[in-house]
């Protein structure tokens, strides 16, 4: 029925929903980067085939600093992907809490931020003290 | 005091546009008015040719729900004062545009029916009501306010990709009769909510809540049901 092609995925975007909306977004996206990193994962792991030389190697693109950026960028996914999830998990069998529901997306602020800032910091600090 | 407000209307005729264009009007409206009011306005003393849907102007009927400033809204109970001078009025998105403001509401009403909306019970017809506790009757009191103006179903970002998606408000109706304790077809309703084209579609994204112009917790609604499903009680 609606289609992309009529313009409605612009206009969605368009739409003035609240947390709901892009936290759902996020969601996706954030899940389609898990993906992704999925397929560049099987593939160096592939890597291990050509010897365990060749493999260590090319471990360093994952040490450079541009390396340590998208694997925060791969924790911000991964993490975000789980927590949102699970509040969702907890709406769906508590329907009674949906009441509420902007205020848990804020409890879900709080708890991704305490997980993820430490990480992130220990993840980029090497780059700064050459680790 | 009045305000002059700039309106920015999406238009589209399908006999004389290949697509749609914006117009846009000047004029004098009370903070008071609604966008109704203003719409109105547009089309008695600017241009004629503006399309809407309207009926009883007082937030029962259901006939002018569409997207305003973004959002979905009745436009008889949005004013003018909680807008500002700038209004932006749009179709509701995921329906085919007929004319200007007017969707083709055709499918909205096709999934509706689809839900069985009507009391089914087979029980010999008594002479007087079928009578029903107070407390039964604030099972699902909250979904009895639906007007079936569609706000929630066209905020939705699962109807939004797929059209086959009942969408909030045939749930919302569903509701409405699966947990009337005088209604026999709840079993039947909760089948067809669980096809693919049912609840599931539903992932929790809180527009339709946000849209519906009578506060019903449509969210919640369906999370009853999907509930419902999950633990076969209702």
């Amino acid at each position: 029925m609606a289609a992309a092609s009529d313009g409605t995925l612009l206009q969605g975007l368009r739409y003035k929903g609240r947390e709901g909306q892009w936290s759902w977004l996020l969601h996706r996206v954030a899940g389609l980067g898990v993906l992704l990193f999925l397929v560049l994962h099987i593939f160096d792991i592939f890597l291990i085939g050509f010897g365990r030389t060749t493999f260590e190697e090319l471990l360093f693109l994952y040490h450079s600093p541009l390396g340590r950026l998208f694997e925060v960028f791969l924790i911000f996914a991964v993490l975000f992907h789980a927590v949102n999830g699970l509040r969702i998990i907890i709406l769906d069998f508590w329907p009674g809490l949906m009441e509420h529901q902007q205020r848990l997306v804020w409890v879900e602020v709080v708890v991704f931020l305490i997980i993820f800032l430490p990480v992130a910091v220990i993840t980029l600090s090497p780059i700064f003290t050459g680790a | 005091m009045t305000m002059r407000v700039h309106v920015k209307v999406r238009r589209f005729d399908p006999d004389t546009d290949q697509s749609p264009w914006w117009s846009e009007h000047d004029l004098d409206a009370e903070p008071s008015d609604r966008v109704l009011d203003v719409l109105n306005k547009i089309k008695w003393e600017q241009d004629g040719k503006l399309a809407y849907r309207r009926s009883c102007a007082h937030g029962i009927c259901g006939s002018d729900a569409m997207r305003i400033n973004g959002m979905n809204y009745l436009a008889c109970k949005v004013l003018v004062k909680d807008l500002g001078s700038n209004i932006t009025v749009e179709p509701l998105l995921g329906l085919p545009v007929i004319k200007d403001l007017i969707v083709d509401m055709e499918l909205f009403f096709e999934h509706y029916r689809s839900i069985m909306p009507y009391l089914v019970n087979n029980d010999p017809v008594p002479t007087k009501e079928r009578l029903q506790s107070p407390e039964e009757h604030e099972r699902y009191d909250d979904t009895t306010k639906c007007i079936l103006c569609a706000a929630c179903t066209t905020s939705c970002p699962s109807f939004w990709a797929t059209g086959d998606y009942l969408g909030p408000s045939a749930i919302v109706q569903a509701h409405r009769f699966i947990f009337d304790s005088r209604d026999q077809a709840a079993a039947d309703r909760l089948d067809i909510l669980n096809q693919s084209s049912g609840v599931w579609r539903c992932r929790t994204i809180y527009n339709c809540t946000s849209a519906c112009p009578k506060e019903i917790k449509v969210t919640k609604a369906i999370g009853e049901v999907k509930k419902a499903l999950l633990f076969n009680r209702f």
